[in-house]
């Protein structure tokens, strides 16, 4: 059983004004999250990524459809059930959103307070995730006085605090730099390997996706167009909004710009060749060419690793007697996708 | 001028005067300041997007206080007098000055609790919320102590006002610093009793205010 079971949700907003058509944020999404996994979903701003997340432990209710976390259909509980499944939920925020009125020990201790852990058992708890956390020397400093990437691993430790099951994140990096980003998804990676905890992960970057999810769903609309293991969805993006998304990490074909100034400087034949295949060796596709005597000039591409696989896409410009171009092709089509390139 | 006032002959009566001032506006302060606390809360809490949101009540309340709090407090005084008689007996006196002194300073105090409560981050009542607090609980453990500091400030500035307002409590025969200038100082042209007691007056709000910054500034920490 999914930890995560998302069917058919819709989520709709009230109209703004009198007379105005509600807004609708999530429109039919189907989901599954399974326990220990690293679930990212991917969307521009105003996708639905935000709200959906928020269906799950009930900041906002769903319109319809059902949710069931852990078993529990949350969708249509009363108000004091959602706060008790919501403390088995941690969240983590884009803009951290600690107190600033306690200091970090205040953040932390005011999950356990809320689920009534005896304050005698606090110090203890604190002190064991601020150590998770690397903060062990923070624990009397104010929000204030720490930097972005301190107040999210407060936020983490402050979410971690009941020992939930999962742990929702939201944009939880977009507000750090490159460098802090990288400390703060390490740290969630910990949180999911030591703990066994399942994490949500909202993000607007394939790089956060890319470097801890084991699955994403894409959205676009409220709908998710979209979903499936992470290497599955890099090498073969169905649908247009993937593939934009995933050519901001691996270079697709060339774009229409860098185009018309590569066919200036190359006449040959322009394909470009998918490597999705860890066995399929490039040296393979190139000795089919070699040995066909068709001349080729990389011109465009790029090749990635996704979680220790490697794929790219590599555009050729091919020259030689056409008919031993085609021929070669016939060859290379047996072990990598090719695609023409629109002339 | 120094030779015809009877400041000295006065200054029993200015004592008194002053500890009049400090208790119509101590109690003011302690019964204005939380029902204009409860009211504030109620209006940040009730408006689209709350903790509590409640259009209608959020309207009823919203027009109430902006139906009072415009009205000069000369005139409210005189507008509230019958309620006065009906909630503490009399509609003269110090009773009904501190009955409608209160009800001014409740309507005034909930704006600047409500433009306090409503500037707290939402983003930190919505973690508040995913760990699973309740309402009450995130009103008293988050959503109060984030707005601390701007709160005492916000009530330091009532202080005055309230100060302000007592000045006029003489117009219904109640006594205190203002009506004492202006009947012993102003009417009876002795200069120096009129100064004396504004400065009295001028150094309790400085004290007030002195007080305020300082709480304030110790709670936000800068």
């Amino acid at each position: 059983m999914p930890l995560v079971e998302i069917r058919d949700v819709r989520k709709e907003f009230p109209a703004r004004s009198r007379g105005g058509s509600p807004t609708v944020a999530v429109d039919g999404v189907d989901l599954d999250v399974e326990a220990g996994e690293i679930f990212g979903i991917v969307g521009y701003s105003g996708a639905g990524k935000s709200t959906l997340v928020r269906l799950v432990n009930a900041l906002e209710p769903a319109t319809s459809g059902s949710i069931r976390v852990d078993g529990t259909e949350i969708v249509g509980l009363g108000e004091r059930s959602l706060q008790r499944v919501r403390r088995d939920i941690g969240m983590i925020f884009q803009q951290f959103n600690l107190m600033n009125s306690r200091t970090v020990y205040g953040n932390i201790a005011f999950p356990l307070q809320v689920a009534g852990v005896p304050k005698s058992e606090h110090r203890k708890r604190i002190s064991e995730l601020l150590h998770f956390v690397g903060l062990a020397d923070k624990a009397l400093a104010y929000p204030d006085q720490l930097s972005g990437g301190q107040k999210q691993r407060v936020g983490i430790a402050r979410a971690l605090a009941t020992s939930p099951k999962l742990l929702l994140a939201d944009e939880a990096t977009s507000a750090l730099d490159p460098e802090t980003t990288q400390e703060v998804l390490a740290l969630l990676k910990q949180v999911n390997t030591e703990l066994g905890i399942t994490i949500v992960l909202i993000t607007h970057e394939m790089e956060v996706i890319k470097t801890i999810a084991d699955k994403v769903a894409v959205m676009e609309d409220g709908k998710v167009i979209e979903q499936g293991p992470v290497f599955d969805l890099f090498s073969r993006p169905q649908h247009p909004a993937t593939r934009r998304f995933v050519s901001t990490l691996v270079a697709d074909q060339p774009p229409e710009r860098a185009l018309q100034v590569l066919r200036e400087r190359h006449d040959g034949r322009f394909v470009t060749l998918a490597f999705r295949d860890p066995a399929v060796r490039q040296s393979q596709v190139f000795a089919e060419l070699i040995s066909r005597d068709v001349a080729f000039e990389l011109v465009y591409g790029g090749i990635e690793d996704i979680q220790g696989e490697t794929f790219g896409n590599l555009t050729l410009s091919l020259t030689g007697d056409p008919t031993q171009v085609e021929a070669a092709l016939g060859a290379v089509r047996a072990l990598v996708d090719v695609r023409e390139v629109a002339a | 001028m120094f030779d015809d006032t009877r400041l000295l002959d006065l200054t029993d009566l200015l004592r008194e005067e002053f500890f009049t001032t400090l208790y119509i506006v101590g109690l003011t302060l302690l019964v204005g300041g939380l029902l204009g606390l409860a009211l504030g809360l109620a209006l940040s809490t009730t408006r689209r997007g709350g903790l509590l949101a409640n259009r209608p009540v959020f309207v009823v309340l919203n027009l109430l206080v902006n139906f009072f709090r415009p009205i000069p407090f000369v005139i409210f005084i005189g507008a509230v007098q019958p309620f006065a008689r009906v909630v503490v007996g009399t509609g003269i006196g110090e009773k009904a000055i501190i009955f409608a002194m209160t009800l001014a300073a409740t309507f005034g105090i909930s704006r600047i609790v409500e433009q306090n409560l409503v500037s707290v981050d939402p983003g930190v009542i919505e973690a508040a919320r995913s760990m699973g607090a309740g309402r009450l609980r995130i009103v008293l453990t988050v959503l109060l102590p984030e707005a601390l500091g701007p709160l005492i400030l916000g009530y330091t500035f009532v202080v005055v006002a309230i100060i302000d307002m007592s000045a006029i409590a003489g117009a219904i025969g109640a006594g205190g610093l203002g009506a004492f200038a202006l009947q012993y100082g102003w009417r009876q042209f002795d200069t120096v009793v009129t100064w004396t007691t504004v400065l009295i007056i001028v150094a309790l709000v400085q004290i007030a205010q002195f007080a305020g910054n300082g709480l304030a500034r110790k709670v936000m920490r800068r």
